[in-house]
């Protein structure tokens, strides 16, 4: 099993014909996903990389099937694609696209309230249920099927997780990266939830860093709700107030939103939390006793 | 992005919002003709000079090596040279600014607004930004103006007030009014409130912004309500459909070695440590600082190279942390996924060999794709270069260097 993809998702490109959608479309391809098409405005009816091209996601919905979505489309057409993604009914849309300005997510985000539509990111790696399908640009290869779930606000920390724990041999049932922007579609808490109702997810490994207040409300619900290890780790413990680090929402606002205050939080909420970003594979084998 | 409070409340003048009027100068005979000029406005021979920084706390901090205020109340123009003479030039040091403190390069000369009056003036505080937890912009306010927010959040969390607003239909006059009510205030200050609301959320929207605070919001002795001070923070995304306000960036106030890394598209921040690092991804690059820390160094900087670690970032991120004269050691950490690590690994010795005299020791861990044959490419360059795969030898590797005895060399 996994969590909100597989190998029957039928996914589009938004952005398809563009240099990363071509890219990352491909390395989708290879590795195994049910890529049925892409969208393109101005370009439906042609074809690229042996499928269709669609001007809309609708007609991408209608014709080819598609329920999950990946876009790679501008920061300034971004939220605009992801209204549209909802409004045709995709049940998993997964925006890659860094740097959307927070207004239009505001807007883009009280457009989903309500629809069937789950959003992952943006300013996210994307989502990988290894051996069925990645939707996303991270490497697949780190990846092994498995029974850990990792959730991560961050690209190339989970890759650190990720090949920490294939190479302790545990593999990885689903892994998510959530995202660094401020707004985001799913949170720690939602990623979390599904891990722990997923039969086949036996820990959780769950990444954050400094600025908001997700990895508390995760750690609140675990201790509420939790029925399976979790290894934690915030990155930031070093980062200066007031300073962005790189991630839009990576941003100390006040004492609550430390990596120290986080990690203390998660720490009562019985999360194996790790100091050092080195050791998250190790404590995970140690936590389910391999 | 930060501006400057006299770039701020000419932004927010721009939408109606009523502000304490003043004029910017960049020398003490500016300051006296701005002081004139205010005075035409006020009819008061009394203003205000109000040093021009990037940081808050300026009442109270101190220009270095001497007893003059960040800002000081003039009586006539004559002084208010005098006092902009003391700032012009000055560091000044407030709690916000640190130990090393910021020139001071502007003043603002602006009205005294604390005149008396038929009523008392009272002082609030509002703040407009983005709550993350509801992912809907709010409005903060309270009586308690003129001080720390943080601290009446602590001691007085009952007088705090947030007004969330629906972005579906926008700020809405009921949300103006209830305001206006819950600070207080009747009559004519009252009609005042909303209508200075109203415009201050309008301003927030439109110029894209992440964060307005003014403190305080003043209810003058003649019931006006006005911004007397005006923090704005704009979202870094959305500048480019705002070139007016990307023009008022003061690069002056950033400091160099981040505004040369901006060149070259690299996301930096300087630090005070004595380790630098070199790391793709935000995520990691914090985790990376961290692992300094736990290794007994101090990280000097944050430094995300995004996805492509070639030569040329390489070595513009190799000269900008060494201009750091305190970085005794430099981490390059690479999660190669989609960018292949034997790439990285040459870009590594071709810059070190460009750069030619590197005096400190480079620890590089390159991971994920062709990682073993990076090493490789490292290993046998002859550079004065550790290589290491696994985060944790990274991570020994420092704590090594960290431990040897004088200037750490290897």
């Amino acid at each position: 099993m996994s969590i909100l993809v597989n190998k029957n998702s039928l996914v589009i490109v938004q952005g398809f014909t563009g240099n990363e959608g071509t890219f990352h479309a491909t390395q989708m391809i290879e590795y195994g996903t049910q890529v049925v098409g892409g969208v393109t405005p101005g370009k439906g009816g042609t074809t690229h990389l042996e499928r269709p091209v669609f001007n809309t996601v609708e007609e991408a919905v209608k014709q080819a099937g598609a329920n999950v979505s990946i876009i790679f489309v501008p920061p300034a057409f971004a939220a605009d694609a992801i209204m549209e993604a909802a409004d045709a009914g995709i049940a998993v849309i997964v925006c890659i696209t860094e740097g959307i300005p927070v207004k239009d997510m505001v807007k883009a985000k009280a457009y989903l309230e309500g629809k069937n539509s789950r959003l992952i990111g943006p300013n996210c790696p994307g989502i990988i249920t290894p051996g069925e399908a990645k939707i996303g640009i991270m490497p697949g290869f780190i990846f092994q099927k498995g029974s850990i779930g990792v959730v991560s606000k961050s690209g190339t920390l989970t890759y650190e997780a990720v090949d920490q724990l294939t190479k302790l041999g545990m593999g990885q049932s689903t892994a998510i990266g959530i995202g660094g922007d401020p707004i985001i579609g799913t949170t720690t808490k939602e990623a979390v939830e599904f891990f722990m109702n997923d039969p086949e997810t036996e820990g959780i490994v769950m990444i954050g860093e400094i600025g908001g207040g997700m990895e508390a409300e995760a750690a609140r619900w675990i201790k509420e709700y939790g029925t399976k290890p979790v290894v934690g780790f915030i990155a930031g413990q070093t980062a200066p107030a007031g300073r962005r680090m790189g991630h839009a929402g990576a941003i100390v606002g006040g004492k609550d939103d430390t990596a120290e205050a986080k990690m203390a939080i998660m720490r009562e909420c019985g999360i194996h939390v790790v100091e050092s970003p080195a050791e998250i594979g190790q404590r995970m084998k140690e936590v389910l006793g391999r | 992005m930060n501006i400057h409070e006299y770039q701020a409340k000419e932004v927010l003048k721009k939408y109606g919002v009523a502000i304490q009027e003043g004029y910017v100068a960049e020398t003490p005979e500016q300051a006296y003709e701005a002081a004139l000029k205010v005075k035409e406005v006020s009819g008061s021979d009394w203003c205000v000079v109000k040093a021009q920084i990037h940081a808050g706390g300026r009442g109270k901090g101190k220009i270095e090596g001497t007893e003059q205020r960040g800002v000081q109340v003039a009586k006539n123009a004559d002084l208010a040279r005098d006092i902009a003479q003391n700032l012009l030039g000055g560091n000044l040091i407030t709690i916000q600014t640190g130990a090393k403190g910021k020139i001071v390069n502007k003043v603002l000369v602006a009205q005294d607004v604390f005149y008396p009056g038929a009523s008392e003036p009272k002082e609030y505080y509002m703040s407009v930004l983005l709550d993350r937890g509801t992912k809907n912009n709010v409005i903060i306010y309270t009586t308690e103006g003129g001080m720390d927010i943080e601290q009446v959040a602590e001691e007085h969390p009952e007088k705090i007030f947030k007004e969330w607003v629906d972005p579906k239909v926008g700020f809405q006059p009921f949300q103006a009014r209830k305001i206006a009510f819950n600070l207080g205030l009747s009559g004519k200050a009252f009609k005042e409130m909303v209508n200075f609301v109203t415009a201050l959320y309008r301003a927030y929207e439109d110029t894209d912004s992440a964060m307005f605070e003014i403190n305080p919001v003043l209810k003058t002795s003649d019931d006006r309500i006005i911004a007397v001070d005006a923090k704005v923070n704009l979202d870094d995304n959305a500048l480019y459909r705002h070139s007016d306000l990307f023009a008022l960036r003061d690069l002056a106030e950033e400091d160099p070695t981040e505004v040369e890394a901006g060149k070259y598209n690299l996301n930096f921040v300087k630090l005070d440590g004595n380790v630098g690092c070199m790391v793709n991804g935000a995520g990691l690059a914090m985790a990376t600082m961290d692992i300094i820390k736990l290794s007994g160094g101090e990280p000097a900087n944050f430094l995300d190279v995004g996805g492509t670690a070639n030569a040329e970032t390489v070595e513009a991120g190799f000269r900008i942390i060494m201009s750091d004269p305190n970085v005794k050691a430099i981490l390059i950490n690479i999660f190669g996924g989609i960018v292949r690590c034997d790439r990285v690994a040459n870009g590594v010795v071709e810059a070190y060999r460009k750069i030619g005299d590197i005096k400190i020791p480079i620890i590089v861990r390159l991971q994920g794709t062709n990682a073993e044959e990076a090493k490789k490419i490292i290993d046998e360059s002859g550079l004065k270069v550790y290589s290491a795969i696994m985060l944790k030898e990274a991570a020994e590797l420092v704590k090594q260097l960290m431990r040897e005895p004088g200037g750490n060399q290897a």
